[in-house]
């Protein structure tokens, strides 16, 4: 079992419960991806589920915060298009907001998110847990661990 | 065969640890059954009519003798004394308590053996041909493609909430004994004019409510880049795929409403920037995986035939046996279709024996098929005797290989949540009406495949002869279709007319053969005959 004293959660300020980033917080995006094309000084954006993050890659410098939008936990598009931004050079804020439980952080930290805004608070042991919980990867994504093939291979 | 390194074994021991975590929140209530059924789908957890049902996934169908002994022992211990294999090259147990789940896959995991993500919508278990490394027609063993996919797929942060399930198939011949072309991914390792290994990419295949016969995509990907190409053809399916109507959630669907064509054009087009990524492991992972498939020490000058005085014996040789690339030795196959029996279903005693046997004649090893019998892959012509003798004293011996006894059938209303009719039933009648009346070793190579609902489990739609099981107004009714195949020259049966009850349809699959058996030319198999005729003269036969 993994030593919960180990997992720094971070703390962000209003209704972001995790924040894995030193920097300071950015606000809430309040712009959609549309409004966010329209509007040159516009430093975050919120993405919804039917979005295509592939809009925002000429824009990428801009930004600060990108909020991508869990109205279900079931509904996986985020997924795709938090690690397309990283993989396209993102690295302000990824923050996974809606419905985000322990059982997803996982993942979501492999896809490239470093904050979370879930709607209901999680139990931070249960959530430090899960991220411990595997000590390696199969495949490499949008964070820095090192796929097994690397670690077998050098 | 593939065995796990310290990281492997890691993996699926920290599964084992977070399954059992996740029970413990469930129980005490801080996940809500809604947040807990993905979670328990995607360890092979399901609720079914009377209990859960746990399905333990069987890589490529490939499993040791102690795997087997294991299954065995986990069907005695937390079952009835037996387990289902199943289409998908698994194995699946149908009384299950929840409290012992944890337990189950501990004792999984000390075998090499997990469920992760045998169901759910995630990417399942990778399944091939149960003649890989013996088969005389294939280019390559085409495994460690498939435990190349397995480790990439495991535990996959981008791909473990799509729209539906995914699955992939891999072979390596260009016969195709896995139905390839019906899978969400099905690749053909293939060798080009100069003689270089690559995979050809079949996408958005299927069964269910809407079967599809998969386009190619791409022809040829190199295999150092397989991988990568595989997360571009996921990627654009979790972008696009419908999530507004489970049942046109499949990548077939968007395959087919966006066209083929474009849909490879996006693949490309993410695969080109993927390729930048570093996704793809090193070919020195591959040479690593390949080294656990290097060939048994097979013996030359081995005899090429058996001794065929026994008629019973000479009968199971010529159905159930398969030539191997190897001189003086053959693939087996232990029917799990006894006349009368579950199709699938194995006794605890039974996966004992089967695994004796395997280490036995078999370099300790056997695969389990989507046909839902078990091969031993390599057995010598001159012990195939012995062998023979010792399976059929434990009902294992049934000579019906692809024909009309050899049936697939889902669990159906017996056990399943969403059937509408009962599969099993109608395949035990069927499989004794053909041994009662002599029939099904005259009628030769005829593929039954019976679903108990619409979402197809049970292949009908790849049947030479299939059988969907509906509901008309609470009676169970069931349609016969006919002209399917899943092998190589796969077509989707069609539906001949108006469903059947219970004792209808064996007659009606009767009146059908007997057409057959009656028009058929020299060499033509039903499904031969079926496509030479046309659908009318078996229409008139049914319906008169």
């Amino acid at each position: 079992m993994a030593d919960r004293n180990t997992v720094d959660l971070g703390t962000g300020s209003d209704d972001v419960q995790l924040r894995f980033r030193n920097d300071e917080q950015a606000g809430i995006a309040a712009v959609t991806v549309d409004s966010f094309l329209d509007q040159p000084d516009a430093e975050a954006v919120r993405v919804e589920p039917g979005d295509d993050a592939r809009d925002l890659l000429p824009h990428l410098s801009r930004l600060r915060l990108v909020e991508v939008n869990f109205p279900s936990f079931g509904d996986g598009r985020g997924y795709s298009a938090a690690r397309l931004l990283r993989e396209h050079g993102y690295t302000g804020e990824l923050r996974a907001v809606g419905d985000v439980l322990i059982d997803q952080l996982r993942y979501m930290r492999r896809c490239g998110f470093d904050a979370f805004a879930p709607d209901a608070p999680l139990d931070e042991a249960d959530a430090a847990a899960a991220l411990e919980r595997f000590d390696h990867v199969y495949q490499p994504a949008a964070d820095a661990a090192v796929p097994i093939w690397s670690l077998r291979h050098g | 065969m593939y065995q796990y390194d310290q990281y492997d074994q890691a993996m699926v021991d920290a599964r084992v640890e977070e399954f059992r975590d996740q029970c413990h929140r469930r129980l005490e209530g801080k996940l809500t059954e809604d947040q807990f059924k993905p979670l328990r789908l995607q360890n092979g957890l399901y609720l079914q009519l009377h209990a859960y049902m746990l399905r333990v996934a069987i890589p490529y169908g490939t499993l040791s003798g102690t795997q087997m002994h294991a299954l065995a022992d986990i069907a005695d211990k937390y079952d009835r004394g037996y387990g289902h294999f199943t289409t998908r090259q698994n194995i699946q147990y149908n009384w299950i308590k929840l409290e012992d789940c944890g337990d189950i896959l501990a004792d999984l995991a000390k075998v090499e053996m997990h469920a992760i993500q045998t169901s759910g919508n995630c990417i399942r278990n990778i399944s091939s041909d149960q003649y890989a490394g013996a088969a005389a027609d294939e280019v390559v063993d085409p495994r460690p493609y498939a435990e190349l996919l397995r480790q990439w797929s495991s535990f996959h942060p981008e791909f473990a909430h799509l729209p539906r399930k995914f699955k992939i198939c891999v072979i390596a011949s260009e016969k195709d004994r896995a139905a390839m072309r019906l899978h969400d991914i099905g690749i053909n390792i293939v060798k080009n004019d100069e003689g270089t290994l690559g995979a050809a990419f079949y996408v958005g295949g299927g069964m269910g409510r809407t079967p599809m016969i998969a386009p190619l995509i791409r022809e040829f990907v190199p295999l150092d880049q397989m991988v990568t190409f595989c997360e571009a053809a996921l990627r654009v399916y979790n972008r696009y795929g419908r999530r507004d109507n489970k049942y046109k959630a499949r990548i077939k669907i968007l395959v087919h409403e966006m066209g083929a064509d474009e849909y490879t054009r996006q693949v490309e087009e993410e695969f080109a920037h993927l390729l930048e990524q570093g996704v793809e492991p090193p070919t020195a992972e591959l040479d690593r995986i390949r080294s656990f498939f290097q060939p048994p020490e097979f013996v030359a000058g081995l005899p090429a035939k058996a001794d065929r005085s026994d008629p019973d014996f000479a009968l199971w040789i010529d159905r159930n046996c398969s030539p191997h690339k190897v001189a003086g030795y053959v693939s087996a196959a232990i029917s799990l279709k006894p006349v009368g029996g579950i199709p699938g279903d194995a006794s605890a005693q039974q996966m004992h024996l089967m695994a004796d046997l395997a280490k036995e004649y078999s370099f300790d090893e056997c695969r389990v098929t989507h046909a839902q019998n078990i091969i031993l892959p390599h057995v010598e012509i001159g012990r195939l005797y012995e062998l023979w003798q010792k399976l059929d004293e434990a009902d294992l011996g049934t000579a019906n290989l692809d024909n009309i006894g050899d049936i697939i059938a889902c669990p159906g209303l017996d056990y399943c949540s969403l059937a509408n009719a009962r599969s099993i039933p109608v395949s035990q009648k069927i499989s004794e009406r053909f041994a009662a009346n002599g029939k099904g070793e005259l009628l030769g190579e005829l593929k039954l495949k019976i679903s108990g609902c619409i979402n197809a489990c049970g292949h009908h739609h790849a049947g030479h002869i299939g059988i969907l099981g509906v509901d008309r107004k609470g009676v169970e009714n069931y349609q016969l279709l006919l002209g399917g195949s899943e092998a190589e020259d796969v077509s989707l049966a069609k539906i001949t007319g108006p469903g059947f009850n219970e004792d209808g349809i064996v007659d009606a699959v009767e009146t059908v053969a007997d057409l057959y058996l009656e028009r058929r030319e020299d060499g033509e198999r039903f499904l031969d005959t079926y496509r030479r005729l046309g659908m009318d003269p078996f229409k008139e036969a049914l319906y008169g």
